[in-house]
């Protein structure tokens, strides 16, 4: 099963659509999460929001996740060692409120299971070279231990 | 035992969050965030607040009043964020009741703060950016990321 999801915030219609057309004469299952957007899909199974609990079950379930470059999705795939990859927003297109996703995608690509495309069209191209999406590293679970250090011992000093 | 209120939206803010558990070990933990479903994360008490932004003035009014009642109520000693809006609201009210307040802005913040992050400088007593190259002497510190 595929997994594509864009957050809850605001639609990212470009790169559904794309794929939409992309995944059809699919035999692979296909479930899009897109967001408050007025799409239909013809070739995904497809919902606007999904419960944290749904998601938490086709992250696990997913084969591969294709997503907008938001790092809670990110950060998602990671811990269920799944390959992503991520198209950013562009605040330019009015797809978000400013250009962090375009800053995020520029360094999570150093990341193991991580795989960027500049926009939608490259998206597609890299679907079609399935060898690529995959993730055989892994990430910790938790924080920088300096970091933990660090707020523990503020909270221990207070 | 010091009492411990560690609020983000759900979301990319919330996994952030939750990255940053084992830092809590050994005080009395609260959680608090904008969905009921994310209690399957955790143990602990979690109060659940209105999702607004500063977009949306009337949600945004009642979100801060319930950010309130729960700070009131609580006292922490520490209030810890990683964002956004409802994590603001939490250091806002955590100051005014005497907590020690900390914003840790979202390390999806790689060139610039957050609109949020960059409001709760004068507001938080311990205000840490994930990024080295952010950090300055009147900006934020730097002290480690959540990945």
């Amino acid at each position: 099963m595929i997994f594509i999801t864009v957050g809850t915030q605001l639609p990212f219609d470009r790169l559904v659509k794309e794929l939409d057309g992309f995944y059809e004469n699919t035999k692979e299952t296909v479930f899009a999460q897109i967001g408050p957007s007025k799409l239909s899909l013809k070739n995904c199974e497809y919902t606007g929001f999904i419960s944290p609990i749904k998601a938490e079950e086709l992250f696990r379930d997913a084969s591969l996740i294709i997503a907008h470059a938001g790092m809670g999705t990110i950060l998602t795939a990671l811990k269920y060692r799944k390959p992503i990859l991520i198209v950013p927003r562009k605040a330019s297109l009015g797809e978000h409120r400013n250009e962090h996703q375009l800053a995020t995608a520029n360094w999570v690509r150093e990341l193991p299971g991580v795989i960027v495309a500049d926009d939608e069209k490259a998206a597609v191209n890299l679907l079609s070279n399935p060898q690529l999406l995959i993730n055989e590293g892994s990430i910790p679970e938790f924080a920088e231990d300096r970091l933990l250090n660090f707020i523990s011992k503020m909270i221990k000093d207070n | 035992m010091k009492t411990v209120l560690a609020v983000a939206s759900a979301g990319g803010h919330w996994i952030q969050l939750l990255r940053l558990k084992p830092a809590f070990e050994g005080a009395k933990l609260h959680f608090m965030t904008t969905n009921q479903d994310l209690s399957k994360d955790v143990a602990e008490t979690l109060y659940v607040v209105t999702d607004a932004n500063i977009w949306e003035k009337l949600k945004l009014i009642k979100m801060f009043m319930q950010v309130a009642w729960v700070v009131i109520k609580l006292r922490p000693d520490i209030v810890i964020t990683t964002g956004a809006a409802p994590g603001f609201a939490a250091i806002l009210f955590g100051k005014l009741f005497g907590a020690k307040t900390i914003w840790l802005d979202s390390i999806a913040n790689a060139e610039e703060l957050s609109n949020s992050g960059k409001k709760a400088k004068k507001i938080a007593d311990v205000w840490l950016t994930q990024w080295e190259h952010l950090a300055g002497e009147k900006g934020p510190s730097f002290k480690g990321k959540v990945l």
